[in-house]
């Protein structure tokens, strides 16, 4: 049963290249079919997959299957092969399954786009990558799969390439996350040159016995690899690349900048755990940096137009806090986080999308308003996508996976009161910024008129993952309230197990009812500021500044961009081309005067011999 | 007879030879040029059968005859030259025949 | 005698290709296409034989080689001689050679017979200096290859095609002179020393000469094949060598011409003078990571499109520098992969340049755009190479620069990680190639065809190449492992596997 892994990547990959070949000559069902379908298949193959894993486990649960050796050069070895454990089934799970529901949409969403086919070709080429990055046994494959998720991101970005803004946010995003990658070339060059190995299992039981703990090699090492996830995950100081990646179409938001590719980040440093456990300085970084990013992407959400950049920026807070769980030690929860939140923000995106295409590709959320009534559909999913977000108590996913990081954030050796306190905070400021986007989208007068009415291919998906971020979180119940570790189980099996769970319920429950009040006291403030009053744009100078994302974009631009573009123009002509010619400038100058001697005249020719004749009789005789 | 001494032939030569080397220099006429260029292979012929005469050596006007080999065969293509130079550009000029100024 | 006829065979085939083309211009065209096909087979042949004999004990130090007297007074033999290195590049040559040909079917109208003379010559050059192992003979076919390289820039060239045509030669004359002067002050030093004067490379190998001449011979050497290469600061007779070239022309500068001079470095170089080079080190590295980065500022302020990939040239070319001066088998063998990566990827740019300016006669991409829903094929191959060579993983060029970085990074932790750099910087030189010609909306209606079946064949099968080596590098790294060794063995360095740890470990033999 196991041993069908191989078709669970290779079948979107397949379907890429069927449809980048031949896609142009198919009619559009085709297309649909093929894409839509080899994803489905995916997905079957994972259920099979996943349900043969759990009934009947291979040995300390993990599985490899290898097909060939990439290159064997001075014993480094790496393989083309894949590594199915209980963490890569999670996100096979999600990517696949969430992947599928928005390619169903996505048939929908674009049919009548220019480059039907190339649109289904590059997210099955994103998925094919995205798949192989979970379920790369070395890093140098996970490199692979790492970069050509990056690549696709371009790619659909992109995507309406006639538009130069768009081009310029694919290149942005491309260039950010390659700075974070290129990073992380260096960690493993690192990890090559110490360890001499690429296998993840081989560093991770390596890692301990050759580098002491918070050892100098470790901490470069893992701070290295910290470097890849922050670009890729859009964490600070990389983040600025994501806002300006809804510039591509809406499925592709939802799939590639919410729910899979950017927590890539965040399963890199959960499946290298050791090496970052072994740099307990740069855990701590995480998860001060995870904290220090949602609260400042929350701060920039409350001051948005645009409702995909909205949900982009509350994106990036939600990975802040898996990063504060990865931080702090609790890796299950920010794997759980990131299953819950995968569906709640795929589904707030699909339902954005909805309401873009319904107005006429209208994203400015101040020339929505009152459509609550006219499409109830989407409404109501996006409302429970919301309170997943904003984690309103009891009946919403979010709500366990948010809670548990809050917890741990607190209760872990390595959390601290701050910590908790900002991640409470941001908490508070997800549901303020959630209700927002919700009463201004929603509520109020009517100001676009609907055109395109959704039919079944949109509400289907929408449907379903409204679901899945209700009922999602009961896999995992904290000790308050039933005590249920399935989730955190199943994948405890292959991470470090949380610090503390399930001890002090007392304490746990105060602090649960601290988080539930706060998310509550959030939707009132929310309920205040932007339902009873009518809400504006808002031209004051912090809401500016939080508008421009806290001017991280303003800076790099003076610090990086432009200095790199002057230079790069004012040296077009490359300076060390001026040393050549300037040598030839050089010779052509004596040429032209040793050319002026010769005038043609015959007698100055007989005069200089005569000169010269004279001149050298008259040193030789009197010298 | 009084001998002729070595000294004022070789005196003779130099003032043939440098009225030659002026006449090069100061004409602009090319046959004159030409026959300036005689002047000084005659005055250096002079020299030699003058050396040779010191010496006692046949040396001296063997080398006389060389040189006038070479004059007759200097003359003959010079003349040809400056026949084809009037043909192509009317004048005898030294100074305008700069064509093949660098 | 096999290798010998891969060099007649193409020679012969120009001189008739130049008499048939004044008859009819596509005799010209079939001869050039035949005789380098016929070579191509013999290399296919070489290259079975050479996989059968790898996993056979003790390999000789050359596989197959030929070897008569030319000048005996003067110890001159006419010595071809090959091992994988030289097999990889000579099959490099080849195939660029045939893709070389093809598309220069439509492009090149005027004096095809003479064109086709001095390509089959070119090629006959390059294969002669992959091959030579008498250093004589190795100078002979440096300047066989240069000089129908001269005429090839100056008389098909485009615009400016006189002056590019004089500095390409003048830069690797005057280099290739030094050269001269070192391999004859390596003649006398061995001559004097033994009483044998002779150019064979195999007995010239162990001449042990006093560090500070060694030196000065050493840097003769170098800067004949850094100029080739090219390093920063011999670069700048690059670009306008590849943008005036014809298409045929930039690809053979690029993807073989280029790779003598690497070629020169990995064969001469470092085993003749091991420990000059090991001092030279720190110094290469730095004019290796200086390329790297300097070559891609260029790059991306380039607004021709030919100058721009000539640019990426010196910016790829620069981790050759660095992989060869690392002095480990991670390198080593990165390098030579790098070798192959770059002559197709930067080879399939400039034939994309080149079918671009066919259709729009303009090379400028400020003018281009929105290319892309015009010609889609060709915007999917654009997008694939550039991709290529920003090192995306999946295709050769990955592999060769993650070789040639973990390499340098054993080498020189702060240099490397300059160097790697490169990385963030070949993205947005890239990208930008892809933004401006094929994205973006169109500036000029330019009425285009997409490529013809030709042109599918000439760029399928170098996308198959990248994509295969780029999955299965084993299938080069096989061949050029063992001149690896000899490279790592000659400089003293050996590098074994502990078992235990797997754990890299490099032990110096002579200490």
């Amino acid at each position: 049963m196991l041993n069908l892994l191989w078709l669970v990547p290779v079948l979107p990959f397949f379907s890429f290249l069927i449809l980048a070949l031949f896609g142009k000559k198919f009619p559009i069902k085709a297309s649909a079919v093929l894409g839509a379908g080899s994803i489905g298949l995916s997905a079957l193959l994972t259920l099979i997959i996943g349900i043969g894993f759990i009934s009947n486990p291979p040995e300390n649960f993990r599985f490899v299957q290898t097909f060939w050796t990439w290159f064997n050069v001075a014993g480094l070895n790496p393989s083309i092969s894949f590594y199915l454990d209980p963490l890569s089934i999670v996100f096979i799970f999600v990517i696949t399954f969430v992947g599928f529901l928005i390619h169903l949409y996505s048939i929908e969403f674009m049919y009548e786009e220019e480059g039907f086919s190339r649109f289904f070709a590059y997210m099955n080429l994103f998925v094919g990558s995205m798949l192989t990055l979970v379920l790369a046994d070395n890093l140098l494959l996970l490199y692979l799969g790492w970069e050509g998720v990056g690549l696709c991101s371009f790619l659909l970005i992109g995507f309406w390439y006639k538009d130069p803004a768009n081009g310029a946010a694919a290149q942005k995003a491309f260039i950010v996350t390659r700075i974070g990658d290129t990073a992380m070339a260096i960690g493993l060059f690192l990890l090559v040159a110490n360890l001499g190995t690429l296998n993840i299992n081989e560093i991770l039981t390596k890692a301990p016995a050759v580098w002491p703990q918070s050892s100098g090699m470790a901490t470069a090492a893992a701070l290295l690899l910290l470097g890849g996830a922050l670009g890729k995950s859009a964490q600070l100081p990389l983040q600025t690349w994501l806002p300006d990646a809804m510039a591509g179409p809406s499925p592709v938001s939802a799939l590639i900048h919410a729910a899979t590719m950017v927590t890539a980040g965040v399963y890199l440093i959960a499946r290298t755990n050791a090496l970052f456990i072994l740099a307990p300085q740069v855990q701590m970084l995480i998860a001060i940096i995870g904290a220090a990013t949602l609260l400042v992407a929350g701060f920039s959400a409350l001051a948005q137009h645009d409702i995909k950049r909205v949900l982009a920026y509350s994106t990036i807070s939600q990975i802040g806090y898996m990063f504060l769980a990865l931080g702090v030690g609790a890796f299950s929860a920010a794997i759980f986080h990131f299953m819950i939140h995968a569906f709640f923000k795929a589904l707030l995106f699909l339902a954005a999308g909805a309401v873009i295409l319904s107005l006429h590709h209208e994203h400015n959320i101040f020339k929505m308003g009152g459509i609550k009534n006219k499409m109830p559909l989407i409404y109501w999913t996006f409302l429970i996508g919301s309170a997943s977000l904003a984690s309103l108590p009891l009946i919403t996913a979010g709500f366990y996976s948010k809670d548990m990081i809050l917890w741990f954030a607190w209760s872990s050796p390595k959390g601290s009161a701050w910590l908790w306190a900002a991640g409470l905070f941001g908490a508070f400021i997800t549901a303020i910024y959630t209700f927002r986007l919700i009463f201004i989208t929603f509520f109020g007068t009517q100001k676009t008129e609907i055109g395109h009415t959704p039919g079944k291919l949109i509400k289907v998906p929408l449907v379903i993952l409204a679901v899945l971020s209700l009922i999602g979180g009961f896999i995992e119940l904290p000790g308050t309230l039933g005590n249920l570790p399935l989730f955190s189980g199943f994948v405890e099996k292959v991470l470090p197990s949380a610090p503390v769970h399930g001890e002090n319920i007392l304490q746990e429950g105060i602090f649960q009812a601290i988080a539930a009040i706060t998310a509550l006291l959030g939707f009132y403030i929310a309920y205040l500021l932007y339902l009873r009053r009518t809400p504006s744009e808002g031209k004051n100078l912090l809401q500016k500044f939080f508008y421009s994302g806290w001017g991280f974009d303003w800076l790099y631009e003076r610090i990086f961009v432009r200095p790199i573009i002057f230079l790069a123009k004012i040296n077009k002509n490359d300076f060390i081309d001026l040393i050549y010619t300037g040598i030839a400038a050089g010779i052509g100058l004596f040429h032209g005067l040793l050319i002026k001697t010769q005038t043609g005249k015959l007698r100055w020719y007989a005069m200089g011999i005569a000169a010269g004749a004279v001149i050298t009789l008259t040193i030789i005789v009197f010298l | 007879m009084n001998q002729v001494t070595l000294e004022t032939s070789l005196a003779l030569a130099g003032i043939l030879f440098t009225t030659g080397l002026i006449g090069v220099m100061v004409r602009r006429n090319i046959i004159f040029m030409l026959m300036s260029i005689e002047i000084m292979l005659n005055a250096s012929g002079l020299a030699f059968v003058a050396a040779g005469s010191k010496w006692m050596q046949a040396d001296g006007q063997v080398m006389f005859i060389f040189i006038l080999t070479m004059a007759a065969a200097e003359v003959s293509v010079g003349l040809a030259l400056i026949l084809k130079i009037y043909a192509r550009f009317k004048t005898l000029d030294a100074d305008q025949l700069n064509k093949m100024k660098g | 005698m096999i290798l010998a006829w891969l060099i007649i065979i193409l020679m012969l085939g120009g001189i008739l290709a130049w008499i048939t083309g004044r008859i009819n211009p596509l005799f010209a065209r079939w001869i050039s296409l035949v005789s380098i096909f016929i070579d191509s087979i013999i290399v296919i042949k070489i290259w079975i034989d050479y996989k059968q004999q790898i996993n056979l004990t003790a390999s000789p130090s050359w596989f197959i080689e030929i070897n008569s007297k030319w000048v005996p007074q003067f110890g001159i033999n006419f010595h071809l001689a090959l091992d994988g290195l030289s097999l990889i590049l000579v099959a490099l040559t080849v195939f660029l050679g045939l893709l070389s040909v093809l598309i220069s079917w439509k492009e090149i109208n005027e004096r095809v017979g003479f064109f086709h003379f001095n390509l089959l010559w070119i090629l006959a050059g390059i294969i002669g200096v992959f091959t030579a192992s008498d250093l004589f003979l190795f100078y002979f076919f440096w300047e066989v290859m240069l000089i129908p390289m001269y005429f090839l820039i100056g008389i098909w060239g485009h615009e400016n095609r006189i002056y590019a045509s004089y500095k390409f030669f003048i830069f690797t004359q005057a280099s290739g002179l030094l050269m001269l002067l070192a391999i004859l002050g390596l003649y006398f030093i061995h001559g004097s020393q033994t009483g044998i004067y002779t150019f064979e490379y195999m007995q010239l190998l162990g001449t042990k000469i006093n560090p500070s001449t060694a030196f000065f011979l050493m840097l003769g050497f170098l800067i004949a094949f850094v100029v080739k290469l090219p390093a920063v600061p011999f670069h700048s007779w690059l670009p306008d060598a590849h943008t005036e070239a014809p298409t045929a022309g930039s690809v053979i500068l690029a993807g073989l011409l280029l790779k003598t001079g690497a070629y020169g470095i990995l064969r001469f170089v470092i085993p003749f003078f091991p420990d000059a080079s090991k001092d030279f080190q720190t110094v290469a590295f730095i004019l290796g990571a200086a390329g790297i980065l300097y070559g891609a500022m260029l790059a991306f302020a380039q607004t021709d499109l030919k100058r721009l990939v000539a640019y990426s040239s010196v910016s790829h070319m620069g981790f050759v520098l660095l992989g060869a001066f690392s002095f480990n088998q991670l390198s080593l063998q990165g390098t030579v992969i790098q070798l192959v990566a770059h002559g197709i990827s930067t080879g399939a740019l400039f034939i994309l340049a080149g079918m671009l300016q066919e259709r729009i006669h303009t090379r400028d991409i400020n003018v281009m755009g929105g290319l892309w829903s015009k010609v889609p094929f060709m915007g999917g191959m654009g997008l694939l190479f550039a991709l290529a060579s920003l090192g995306l993983p999946g295709l050769v060029n990955f592999i060769a620069e993650f070789l040639i970085l973990s390499g340098a990074y054993q080498a020189n932790i702060v240099l490397t990680g300059i160097a790697a750099l490169g990385l963030i910087a070949s993205t947005i030189y890239s990208l930008r190639i892809v933004q401006k010609v094929f994205y973006g909306s169109p500036v000029k209606e330019w009425p285009i065809p997409d490529l013809n079946a030709r042109e599918i064949l000439i760029m399928g099968a170098l996308t198959v190449v990248v994509v295969w080596l780029g999955l299965f590098p084993q299938h080069v790294l096989d061949i050029s492992k063992s001149s690896v060794k000899k490279i790592l063995n000659s400089i003293g360095k050996t590098e074994v596997l502990d078992n235990n740890h797997n754990k890299l470990e490099e032990i110096t033999l002579g200490k």
